[in-house]
């Protein structure tokens, strides 16, 4: 081969690997923008009163009451497993030696906590909670699942916040005549908030998005349970039912759309506050 | 008094951190408690490589479900890896400032897209389309694998970006000087620098894919039986326990436990691989 046909074939290559790169990163932006416009587009128009009735009735298909538990189970999460996460990430910034062996067990198990996939979690959950600790299928049984299964999350997102305040901080407030644990709360926790809060957000979107960790766990009565105990569906798994029996597409279009918006609107959020963590 | 409660509130850090070894502990003892007994009763043999799964004919056999778990798994990477790592090159090197942070909060969204969102676009749109393209039933391999490519580029594309963001400048600015062209340098000098970073993506996409429940249920078909073809049905082990832990009893209910250790154990090999390959890169 000529060296002016090296050349040619050097430039070519490049104008191929140029072409794959940007029609990948076409391709990808615009799965999403297609998926997103598809559901909302066809989907608004089923949104009818009906739809938000307060009560479920076979008639109506009210997503109402499961819009209800959702925000229900995203609390009762997240009341359990934002002060967990947090301790626990505490415990692994500011109290323990990098390489003991408990933090390197820790840390290993949380690793695969966040590995699991959800079925396994729904299975564990129905196993546990549901049966040997007797909840049954219960909105209970099913936050408790969702606190294991976001814990990591949380755990990881807590810890790099911790991790990102100065040292300085915490010497000036020791200099101070602070204690360990007034340093903490008053001085470290206080500076960490945004990327706490960051973190928390991302836990919720995944207690809304979620289905097959509830489906056995906090079973698929559609209407708002009198207590704790009983079980109730959150959006998600209302969608998942609808769509499944197939007699309410309509329907699920709607509760798609309702689902959408809220995960566009948490990931926004988290999004804003990412985008000031990184002013700051 | 104030010692008091400084080594209370220790103690009480310390009990949180343990939670994640007191949840995984659990999950293993309750997982294993329930479905190895059913692997006996059955017999390992039969349970894993048996062909026929019918509970109603006492035949338990899950090799149908592995093996469709494994091909949906291997076809979505097919389609999905090479978009990927592409999008990655183009999120670390070539996308214009002006428009980064909203590429990086595309690939977020769609990370927290739920799966079963995920999974109802499959139904209302690739299945018909595939019904008419085939004109057979339109719940195939090849619909769940296009489903789950989506699915797993943004944990691809995060991870394989943040380990090509890691490589030194220095490496690429050499190849520069060398008179590479940007295109070669970014592939041939960067990518393979940036090489364990990213396979431990790719794995961590095979984790989300074999682990996938919702999407696969909705669009691969449900056939409890070996995959004969990319436009045939199929059924994975998350299908199998989601669509039958309803109403199952006694062994059957337990075999579906054990479907879901064999997805563990399957989980737990894929982990191991992700952190072997993120302290090789922490090493390099």
């Amino acid at each position: 081969m000529s060296k002016k046909n090296k050349e040619h074939c050097g430039r070519t290559s490049a104008v191929i690997l140029k072409t794959c790169v940007f029609l990948s990163a076409v391709i990808t932006f615009s799965v999403l923008v297609f998926i997103i416009a598809f559901i909302l587009i066809k989907g608004v128009g089923y949104l009818k009163p009906s739809l938000f009735a307060w009560e479920y009735t076979s008639e109506n298909v009210s997503l109402v009451p499961a819009a209800v538990n959702t925000v229900i189970m995203v609390f009762l999460t997240l009341l359990i497993a934002v002060p967990l996460g947090v301790f626990a990430a505490i415990f692994l910034v500011e109290y323990s030696g990098k390489e003991s062996k408990i933090v390197k067990v820790i840390r290993m198990t949380a690793e695969t906590l966040s590995g699991i996939p959800s079925i396994v979690y729904g299975l564990f959950g129905l196993m546990f909670f549901a049966t040997a600790l007797g909840w049954g299928l219960s909105i209970l049984s099913g936050s408790f699942t969702m606190v294991i299964m976001i814990l990591p999350l949380i755990m990881r997102t807590t810890e790099e916040a911790l991790k990102s305040v100065p040292d300085s901080f915490r010497e000036a407030s020791f200099g101070l005549g602070a204690g360990k644990l007034r340093t903490i709360f008053k001085i470290v926790l206080p500076a960490a908030i945004p990327g706490i809060l960051a973190g928390v957000i991302l836990a919720t979107g995944r207690i809304v998005g979620e289905t097959a960790a509830l489906i056995f766990t906090a079973g698929t009565v559609a209407n708002i349970p009198s207590s704790l105990f009983g079980s109730g569906r959150t959006l998600a798994l209302h969608m998942y039912v609808l769509s499944n029996e197939g007699l309410h597409m309509n329907e699920a279009y709607a509760t798609a759309v309702v689902l959408l918006v809220l995960v566009l609107l948490i990931n926004g959020l988290s999004n804003l506050i990412a985008g000031k963590l990184a002013k700051v | 008094m104030k010692l008091n409660k400084e080594n209370v509130m220790k103690v009480v850090f310390f009990l949180a951190a343990l939670t994640s070894v007191l949840a995984v502990a659990l999950i293993c003892v309750f997982l294993f408690a329930g479905g190895v007994p059913a692997m006996a009763e059955i017999g390992l043999k039969d349970f894993i490589f048996g062909q026929k799964w019918k509970p109603g004919n006492g035949l338990y056999g899950i090799f149908p479900m592995i093996v469709g778990s494994i091909c949906v798994t291997g076809v979505s990477l097919a389609i999905g890896v090479p978009i990927a790592v592409f999008c990655s090159v183009f999120m670390a090197a070539y996308c214009p400032t002006k428009i980064y942070r909203l590429c990086q909060a595309a690939v977020n969204l769609m990370a927290g897209v739920p799966s079963i969102v995920y999974g109802f676009f499959g139904l209302v749109l690739i299945v018909p389309l595939m019904n008419q393209l085939t004109g057979k039933d339109g719940s195939t391999m090849l619909t769940a694998s296009i489903v789950l490519a989506i699915m797993i580029l943004p944990t691809i594309i995060a991870q394989a970006e943040t380990s090509i963001r890691s490589v030194p400048d220095s490496y690429y600015e050499g190849s520069l000087a060398l008179g590479a062209t940007k295109e070669r340098s970014m592939f041939f000098v960067v990518l393979p620098a940036a090489k364990s970073g990213v396979i431990a993506g790719i794995v961590l996409g095979i984790g989300r894919a074999i682990g996938e429940t919702m999407a696969v249920v909705m669009v691969a078909g449900n056939q409890p039986r070996i995959p004969k073809g990319l436009f045939k049905g199929l059924r994975t082990m998350t299908a199998n326990i989601v669509l039958e832990m309803g109403y199952a009893a006694d062994l059957h209910r337990e075999a579906l436990i054990a479907t879901g250790v064999v997805l563990f154990i399957f989980i737990l090999v894929i982990n191991l691989l992700v952190s072997m390959l993120n302290r090789r890169t922490v090493h390099e």
